[in-house]
């Protein structure tokens, strides 16, 4: 009699059991945080469309207390994600060969974190300029 | 001077008996140069005769003792007992069922790397009067690292959408396909990009990434599967902009 009976383990709660799966979650869930800004930024868009009493209404909602702390929070979780971002894009390229040298994971991290603080940095400087 | 001994705990699995898995645990005696298979081996030949595992070479070369140590997908053969002061828990390979205690089913591999056709499918017929296909330290470079593969199975027990939905191809046979893919020697890669963009293929990765954490010999599996998926993007819309045949 064939007495096989392979066993197979159910998948609930799978993410919670190891650390590296918490965090990838965590990394994606910051994503949706990206989302929520772009959706207000596309509000603000809506109301510039609706005309000045719909913006100035929009700008005047952004001062608000609890909007500043909504942007915090945003923030943090933007700046998160795109340092999980970038520390997993090494996985995601071909081989980068510069003078003969393939470019080390590290190399690749840094470079894309550099890449977006000058982005940060530049973009708050034309908006600071512009206010 | 005291023997330090250490507690195994061993999943169990006897299909015949047993409904579910269930721990039990072992008090082995070890020294610091002790792998975990040898604390395995001391159980089945001092402890308990019926305890199932999957080894061969001891080296980290054969691939066959891939397990569950403190949850992490390891080699036994490469892991110390001496890392797990007072206990370790053995368990066999996460996502994939068992067959008994440590030993896991491997046929759905095993189906997947037949698929793949993991060996060199020349561009054109060759005759061995011709001589061998040369290849430059840069071609070789291209490809070297996923020849590193064991089919030891680690990168699966890594992949949580290997676990949700085991009709994804999974790290290991798309590493192995993009070994071949990349091979100069080879000229099959439209062939295996059919099961590059199948249902199946890259695209059920979401680039958890923890594939090439665990892999013992530094293979790069997330790095070939997100790598055919740009392959697979070009594959699918450069067909828009290529000419549809020539017109002689």
């Amino acid at each position: 009699m064939n007495q096989r009976r392979p066993y197979v383990r159910p998948m609930t709660g799978w993410w919670k059991k190891n650390p590296y799966f918490v965090e990838y979650m965590v990394h994606e869930g910051s994503a949706l945080f990206v989302a929520l800004y772009a959706i207000v930024l596309l509000v603000g868009v809506l109301c510039l469309m609706s005309g000045p009493a719909a913006w100035n209404g929009w700008l005047a909602a952004l001062a608000s207390p609890l909007s500043v702390l909504l942007h915090l929070i945003i923030l943090a979780m933007v700046g998160y994600h795109s340092y999980t971002w970038f520390k997993i894009m090494p996985r995601t390229l071909p081989p980068v060969i510069i003078a003969g040298r393939r470019l080390s994971a590290r190399c690749i991290t840094t470079s894309g974190l550099a890449a977006v603080a000058f982005c940060s940095v530049a973009l708050w400087l034309l908006a600071w300029g512009c206010a | 001077m005291t023997e330090q001994t250490i507690v195994i705990e061993v999943m169990r699995y006897r299909p015949e008996q047993d409904q579910e898995p269930w721990p039990q645990r072992f008090t082995v005696p070890y020294s610091d140069d002790m792998s975990v298979l040898q604390g395995l081996q001391y159980i089945k030949d001092y402890l308990d005769e019926s305890l199932s595992f999957r080894w061969s070479c001891r080296m980290a070369i054969c691939g066959s003792c891939g397990m569950m140590v403190d949850g992490i997908p390891k080699l036994a053969c490469k892991t110390f007992l001496r890392d797990y002061p007072g206990q370790v828990r053995i368990e066999a390979l996460h996502h994939f069922p068992i067959e008994r205690d440590l030993v896991v089913v491997l046929d759905d591999f095993m189906e997947k790397l037949e698929r793949i056709q993991p060996y060199i499918i020349p561009k054109e017929p060759r005759a061995l009067s011709e001589g061998e296909h040369l290849q430059t330290p840069a071609q070789l470079d291209l490809y070297a690292q996923f020849s590193s593969c064991i089919n030891c199975l680690l990168c699966y027990a890594a992949c949580p959408q290997y676990g949700l939905n085991s009709d994804f191809l999974g790290p290991g046979a798309i590493a192995l396909l993009h070994r071949y893919n990349q091979d100069s020697r080879d000229g099959a890669s439209q062939l295996r990009m059919q099961l590059i963009g199948a249902e199946e293929g890259v695209f059920n990765c979401t680039a958890v990434g923890y594939c090439s954490e665990v892999c013992p010999k530094q293979v790069d599996p997330a790095n070939a599967v997100n790598l055919n998926k740009t392959q697979s993007a070009k594959d699918y819309f450069l067909r828009f902009v290529k000419p549809k045949g020539s017109c002689q």
